[in-house]
């Protein structure tokens, strides 16, 4: 009864039922749903999870080139519980680009960019860009060598871009090298800027989530199929339903987060790289200088480029595609001419097609770790192997307009399955 | 027109006029936060002249030295290292250094005021990471078997000839900068001054 009051009370100075019912209790998402739909809200709590563990590293942590390599250090051996908050940090961190690789694998396999969810997309692709700035800023903070030297090549990539380059690299380190001018903003933004940008891109996401609906494995409208009530026949709400499905998707990944914190917080050198375990050196280059695991398939197609063509040198190329790489995917809603959205009733063209993009994806990111004039794989060179994922990148989108038109669908059901 | 009607006009001017100064108010004040992320003062000031000592350095030996936080690399060339020059002027992508970034003094095949001291900024042009020094001549990892000794860079394979000059097909596009310097005596290098410049 008091509960009830103070319900009632909240409710005439705040929409709190309102909301509640609007986005929980009454909004109706598909009732197929599978696996692949936990990774959104896996991405909501990852978040959730980078933002306090963070706050509690900023308290020990020194944005200062003479200090935070220590201050790191600090936080492992001396702070009490701090190796857990960093671990959990940085595991968290490639766990977050698994999360949301999948999250976007789910998009490409049941169509879930296209209209009405056009907006939707973009604003995952915008967000998945400012994780990737979030995730790039925060590896230089540790200022190891390889923070170091990585923070140095992608800041030079700015370099290449003709007339303006020069200046725009200086302009973002702050320096003619990377330095303490460097790592002092990279904090700035890193704690501070990116963060905030982050929370209002997801709030936008799942606003225009909420307009739209979810799309579901079929890749139907079930709004186009609504009872007497004027619910549709093939949602639930998702309170209680997939608030309790999500729990459980949620504590199996707490329970592989805590073996990779507990058992193998470097993972064997792709989550926590060994270079980095030496203190940043200007003079010296990490024998073999690579970026993380989620950046490597990027970094592959940067150095696909060895030729100079068109009067421009191979390097431009390199920084061009790598670029386009990432503003492609934006165009997606409108290269599917598709008339179904669902890769179930899509059929050999598309379904090979996206096969052969995600084999590319794992070979340039395999490539991306590796030494680019060695051969690891059979026949050809690693940066043969680059080349060609790259060919396959870019034809996946570029030669959809066509596969997608010509390829020959079975129509999807009218209800879900 | 009667005195109750709106002029609709005349609010859409005020409304663009109101917007259009305050756009140009908010560039104007974006200006010093833009700004405030360039090179300071102090960090301007850091690129004073370095000098080198090179009297111990011995024949085919290498000295790194750090010029603006950048490493320059200061290399005595044996007569053997100087000959491959001539080898390898078929694979290298700018032979004249007519692409590149050196002093006059130094667009020669050495590329050096001295035949055989080389002085260059250690960073490659690829991306900027530091080339290593693979001195050693025949098969080793990432380079071709019949190396005749140079630099090859870790991070996406470039390679450098013993005079910093790129090879060609690989990313990185012009061969490694030369920075100005003198030699003050004998054995002394002083990197950051041109030679012949006088010195303050």
């Amino acid at each position: 009864m008091m509960a009830r009051r103070l319900l009632h009370w909240i409710d005439e100075r705040f929409p709190l039922s309102k909301v509640w019912n609007e986005h929980m209790a009454q909004y109706y998402a598909p009732k197929n749903f599978n696996l692949w739909y936990f990774f959104g809200s896996l991405g909501l709590l990852v978040l959730v999870l980078q933002i306090v563990t963070g706050i509690f590293l900023t308290m020990h942590y020194k944005p200062d080139s003479a200090l935070a390599f220590a201050s790191v250090e600090y936080i492992m051996r001396d702070v009490p519980w701090g190796w857990l908050m960093r671990y959990m940090h940085s595991t968290g961190a490639s766990l977050f680009f698994i999360v949301v690789y999948l999250h976007m694998f789910r998009a490409l396999l049941y169509g879930s960019y296209r209209a009405p969810r056009e907006l939707l997309w973009i604003f995952g692709m915008v967000i998945f860009i400012a994780l990737m700035a979030e995730a790039f800023m925060g590896y230089l903070l540790p200022w190891g060598n390889m923070s170091y030297w990585g923070a140095q090549v992608i800041i030079s990539l700015f370099g290449a871009i003709p007339w303006i380059g020069e200046g725009l690299a200086e302009w973002i380190r702050g320096d003619f090298v990377v330095s303490d001018a460097t790592l002092n903003r990279f904090f700035a933004f890193h704690v501070i800027a990116l963060p905030l940008a982050l929370c209002f891109l997801v709030y936008l996401h799942i606003v225009a989530l909420h307009k739209v609906g979810s799309n579901n494995p079929d890749g139907i409208e079930i709004k186009e199929n609504k009872g007497a009530d004027g619910k549709p026949v093939d949602g639930i709400p998702f309170h209680p339903y997939y608030t309790v499905k999500d729990i459980v998707g949620a504590l199996v990944f707490l329970i592989i987060f805590c073996i990779i914190v507990f058992f193998v917080p470097d993972m064997g050198g792709w989550f926590l790289e060994r270079a980095n375990f030496e203190p940043a050196n200007p003079l010296q280059t990490p024998p073999d200088i690579v970026p993380l695991w989620y950046f490597t398939p990027y970094y592959s197609i940067l150095r696909a480029f060895t030729y100079p063509f068109l009067g421009v040198d191979a390097k431009l190329w390199g920084v061009i595609f790598m670029g386009l790489s990432l503003l492609v995917p934006f165009f997606l809603p409108w290269l599917d001419r598709s008339p179904v959205k669902s890769m179930r009733y899509r059929g050999w063209m598309s379904k090979w097609s996206l096969g052969a993009f995600v084999v590319a994806f794992i070979v340039l990111g395999y490539m991306g770790t590796k030494n680019p004039g060695n051969t690891d794989l059979f026949w050809f060179q690693n940066v043969r192997w680059a080349q060609i994922g790259t060919v396959f990148y870019f034809a996946y989108f570029f030669l959809m307009p066509f596969y997608s038109k010509w390829d020959r669908t079975r129509p999807p059901p009218e209800r879900v399955r | 027109m009667n005195d109750n009607s709106v002029n609709t006009a005349r609010r859409r001017f005020l409304t663009g006029v109101t917007a259009g100064v305050g756009a140009v108010g908010a560039a104007g004040a974006a200006v010093p936060f833009v700004a405030s992320m360039s090179p300071s003062e102090r960090a301007r000031a850091a690129g004073a002249p370095v000098e080198v000592d090179i009297s111990r350095l011995g024949p085919g030996q290498i000295l790194k030295v750090e010029w603006r936080g950048k490493a320059v690399f200061v290399v005595n060339r044996t007569p053997e290292m100087l000959a491959s020059l001539a080898e390898v002027e078929p694979r290298v992508a700018d032979p004249e250094s007519a692409e590149s970034l050196q002093p006059d003094y130094a667009r020669n095949r050495e590329r050096s005021l001295r035949p055989e001291v080389m002085v260059v900024v250690g960073v490659c042009t690829h991306l900027g990471c530091a080339p290593l020094e693979k001195f050693q001549t025949g098969p080793q990892s990432g380079v071709e078997p019949d190396w005749r000794g140079g630099f090859y860079c870790p991070c996406h394979g470039s390679k450098f000839d013993l005079a910093g000059r790129v090879y060609k097909g690989v990313p990185a596009p012009t061969n490694m900068e030369v920075p100005p310097y003198r030699f003050v005596d004998e054995n002394r290098i002083l990197i950051g001054v041109h030679h012949g410049a006088e010195v303050a």
